[in-house]
């Protein structure tokens, strides 16, 4: 040891004793620091992947015109008004280029193609990561900064999101996610507060429990609240995981604290009669309930329709006499409801109530009992529903509904890694984060609020994705890049026939001038399409229209002045000023027009392959059957729908066939003639 | 002398480390071998990117003739950023092995193989391919949904009665690789926007042309293309590779 030291004091001794030599050294290093900035250049990651590329493109046919486009060196996009300095296309260098589709090596393959240029977006925009990084750990894994890596390519639509809030066709695990935001109430607790300073809405229609008592039994909403979905499949309510205890002084509160409705209890005539079980699910299936409500068959699936609750169980729930005095008018009870006033007679409220009410699983609460609320029970319970925030879904009287319950979701896609608290063993990652909170709440502290829902692999993911979308940068991009979602319609019928309306919840499946739901024809234009005869039948027996489908129009049994209200209504506002109705007349055509439009129908435009005029003979069955359509429609809206069915119903799956004028004219004449069995007698 | 047992406790551990590391699994013993892979379901799926398919995958071990064997071990490999849970297992009693498969981050068809070894310990593989949808093909599965699965799939779902049969002239699946490989790109773009008299075929196929715009009609053959059988193009695929 003691003489290696010596050696080395002898060799630099040796070395520096003269000036000479001391400058030599000095000169020496210099250079070599000079030569570790180029040879750190040469030697970069890019400049490989570069040399790689163009060894790629040399034996390619392409190769002369590859070689052009190439450009050696750090390519960079550069644009300031979305904060993007991107350098990725120094080793994505055929991003660009189409005639690379064959190629599958990373990182030479051809972007695919979307509705967006490279040039005009960059790439961090959508695929986040470093932009400004020239190596790939830090570019894509962010190792330095550890702030925004990649976006993994399951959620990339969430991208999409920043900017289009509107739903789009091409994005449909964006679309589902934000839909269940609003059908799980997720936003009544999490306000969410998109760029253009609109939120989003919930949809789901969480009852008030003001009445609660008269509705249902302290047993039931023991074990509702212990397992939503032991009750029901489909149910939006999410678990909270209470203890026995606290679902007994929930049970005990909610039951104390309601208030008796008079017309709940006055229908003390149902036991009286026998229910008839036949008759009752032939009513049930005339007056269509499956169009909103559910019931789980025996296979397990859960079968109807999702806008009312379901009613697999719903005989261990509700007491008789309370469901025939809804049966007969849903909105003493719950003024918001999207149930309608059917005007049922008695002897009809009777039949269906006993079949409802026979809908029973004696399992579901056998195990329940419960011994009576004492005082400090319904104390504990109050302070537990105040606690976990029920009042902010459910009106509940003389608790006050919180306000910014917890905590606000706007920008929970660019939330910081470094507020984060992961759990032990997790990838820690926002994706990562936000997906593993969505699918088990409270595993990330049992004292958490937030409930646990029974979400599938799939709705989470979609969930995660519309929550990625809800970033910084979405509300510094531009203006003109943003894509407002429409405004909220706020459309009211007026009058009385507004108020018949709402009766009967007409915008719960219609869409009229902007408002309403999806499940059933937009009737904003229905006074110009259709004949006042045919409505007004319609609406007093409506079953003669697509008879394969499940959902459809229930009967409302209206007496005959709401129908002629309500008809007179429907053909005089609900109208386009684009079609003159009496334009063209709704009979007597030439015998010659009429068959020339018969041909047109079977051989030039084929209609038969989706309509049936003739049911001996046609098969077609996606459009409505044509067989009385002379009878439905309006000549005027026939003609014109023919020219361009989607400017009569945008989103219509009807093709544009770009019909010449004489075309149109003599399929009008042909259609016009397919009438009623009854108007064609009337007319002989 | 106790530090270097130390270090030496210290390698020897490492060492282990090492070769355990890229078999992170424990090792399956096979109780059986089989002689041939075939498919039960779970192949040809359409998927999006970075995301487990709807369906497992399950293959069957059989024996030379035909019959189940269970107790065989099968490897399941895929291109890069491709996972398989479980990615080794042993077959079941029904001789069945069921996988779920998380495809990669690109879009593409996904070349996949079962693996399994004989009684020569000789390996004998079965090929499945899994589709993964980028954006256009995304929007052309949306597009064909509402406007032509009607009519060309020939299967009924409860929320959709297909319209095939009653069709004198049928459509042809989009799957239906060897009518549709043999059109071109602007054949299709022609028969969808002027329908089939375009190309002297039926007037039964509308035309499409003034209600989906130039780039619907671009994602619609996209779709088309990728889930084509047999495959529209052989090269493009995400190669195999351990």
């Amino acid at each position: 040891m003691q003489s290696l030291k010596a050696k080395l004091i002898s060799f630099s001794r040796a070395l520096l004793h003269d000036p000479i030599h001391i400058f030599g050294v000095v000169s020496f290093l210099l250079l070599v620091a000079l030569a570790i900035a180029p040879a750190k250049d040469h030697f970069s990651e890019w400049r490989h992947y570069q040399q790689q590329y163009l060894r790629l493109i040399h034996d390619r046919g392409d190769a002369v015109t590859l070689q052009r486009h190439f450009q050696g060196g750090i390519r960079q996009i550069w644009l300031p008004d979305l904060g993007v300095v991107d350098r990725c296309q120094s080793c994505h260098t055929g991003l660009d280029e189409t005639s690379l589709a064959d190629v599958s090596t990373q990182p030479f393959r051809r972007h695919p193609p979307i509705p967006h240029r490279l040039d005009e977006f960059g790439c961090v925009v959508c695929h986040r990561g470093q932009g400004a990084a020239t190596t790939v750990a830090e570019a894509h894994h962010s190792t330095l900064a550890r702030e925004e890596p990649l976006l993994p390519a399951r959620y990339i639509e969430a991208s999409c999101g920043q900017c289009h809030h509107v739903a789009l066709p091409g994005t449909p695990k964006l679309n589902q996610g934000r839909e269940l935001l609003a059908r799980y109430g997720c936003v009544r607790c999490h306000s969410i507060r998109l760029p253009d300073s609109s939120t989003i809405t919930p949809t789901d229609q969480p009852p008030p429990l003001t009445h609660i008592a008269d509705k249902t039994t302290r047993e039931w909403i023991y074990a509702w609240l212990k397992d939503p979905a032991s009750y029901a499949a489909s149910a939006t309510m999410p678990n909270f995981q209470l203890s026995d205890a606290d679902a007994r002084d929930i049970s005990a509160f909610l039951i104390a604290n309601s208030e008796p409705l008079p017309g709940d209890a006055a229908a003390a005539t149902v036991a009286a009669t026998a229910p008839d079980p036949a008759a009752g699910a032939s009513l049930y299936g005339e007056s269509f309930c499956a169009s909103c409500h559910a019931v789980q068959n025996a296979a397990g699936n859960v079968v109807g329709g999702d806008i009312g609750p379901e009613l697999t169980r719903i005989g261990s729930k509700v007491k008789p006499e309370w469901l025939q005095a809804w049966l007969r008018d849903p909105r003493t009870y719950n003024s918001h409801t999207l149930m309608p006033r059917y005007r049922w007679s008695e002897q009809q409220l009777r039949l269906l109530s006993g079949y409802v009410q026979s809908k029973t699983d004696t399992d579901f609460l056998a195990n329940v009992h419960l011994d009576p609320a004492t005082p400090r029970q319904i104390a504990r319970g109050k302070a537990l529903v105040t606690e976990y925030g029920c009042a902010v879904c459910h009106e509940i009287r003389g608790i006050q509904k919180p306000e910014n319950f917890a905590p606000e979701l706007s920008r929970i896609g660019s939330k910081p890694l470094a507020q984060l608290v992961f759990l032990s063993g997790m990838p820690q990652t926002l994706p990562d984060y936000i997906a593993a909170k969505v699918r088990r709440p409270r595993a990330f502290g049992a004292a958490l609020r937030m409930p646990q829902y029974s979400f599938t692999t799939d709705q989470e993911e979609a969930l995660t994705t519309a929550l990625l979308s809800l970033t910084d940068r979405s509300f510094t991009l531009p203006a003109r890049l943003q894509i407002a979602s429409p405004p909220a319609a706020t459309y009211q019928p007026a009058g009385h026939a507004g108020k018949l309306m709402a009766e009967l919840n007409c915008f719960a499946c219609h869409r009229i001038n902007g408002r309403g739901g999806e499940m059933a024809p937009d009737l904003s234009w229905e006074g110009s399409a259709v004949q006042r005869p045919w409505l007004d039948a319609f609406l007093k027996s409506p079953n003669t229209l697509r008879p394969a489908l499940i959902r459809r129009m229930p009967k409302f049994n209206l007496s005959d002045s709401e129908r002629a209200e309500l008809t007179d209504y429907f053909m005089t506002v609900y109208q386009t000023a684009d079609i003159d109705r009496d334009a063209i007349p709704l009979s007597s055509y030439s015998a010659g027009l009429v068959e020339q439009g018969r041909q047109l129908f079977y051989s030039k435009y084929s209609c038969q392959s989706c309509h049936q005029v003739n049911p001996q003979q046609d098969k077609g069955y996606i459009g409505p059957p044509l067989t009385q359509v002379g009878s439905r429609l309006n000549a005027t809206w026939i003609y014109h729908w023919l020219k361009n069915p989607q400017a009569s119903r945008p989103g219509t799956i009807e093709p544009n066939q770009n019909i010449n004028d004489e075309d149109a004219n003599a399929l009008t004449a042909f259609l016009m003639t397919q009438k009623a069995p009854g108007v064609r007698e009337a007319k002989r | 002398m106790k530090r270097l047992a130390g270090i030496f406790g210290t390698l020897v551990t490492l060492a282990a480390g090492c070769a355990h590391h890229p078999t992170s699994t424990p090792a399956l013993h096979a109780t059986a071998t089989g002689a041939a892979l075939v498919e039960s379901s779970g192949g040809k799926q359409l998927g999006t990117p970075g995301t487990s398919l709807a369906q497992p995958l399950v293959v069957q071990v059989n024996d030379a003739q035909g019959n189940a064997v269970a107790g065989a071990v099968v490897e399941f490999r895929g291109a890069e950023g491709v996972s398989f849970d479980p990615a080794t297992s042993l077959s079941d009693s029904s001789g069945q092995v069921t996988t779920t498969v998380t495809l990669g981050g690109s879009a593409g068809r996904y070349e996949l193989t079962a693996v399994s070894n004989d009684k020569a310990g000789k390996e004998f593989v079965l090929k499945v391919t899994e589709l993964a949808a980028g954006y256009q093909e995304q929007l052309g599965f949306e597009l064909q949904d509402q406007y032509c699965a009607r009519c060309h799939d020939p299967e009924s779902s409860p929320q959709r009665v297909s319209n095939y049969d009653n069709l004198a002239v049928k459509p042809h699946a989009f799957t239906d690789g060897e009518t549709l490989t043999k059109l071109s790109d602007s054949d299709l773009t022609a028969m969808i926007s002027h329908g089939g008299p375009a190309l002297n075929r039926s007037a039964l196929m509308p035309p499409y042309g003034a209600t989906l715009s130039k780039s619907d009609i671009q994602a619609l053959i996209a779709y088309i293309r990728l889930v084509a059988d047999p495959p529209w193009r052989v090269t493009g695929v995400v190669d195999a590779k351990r």
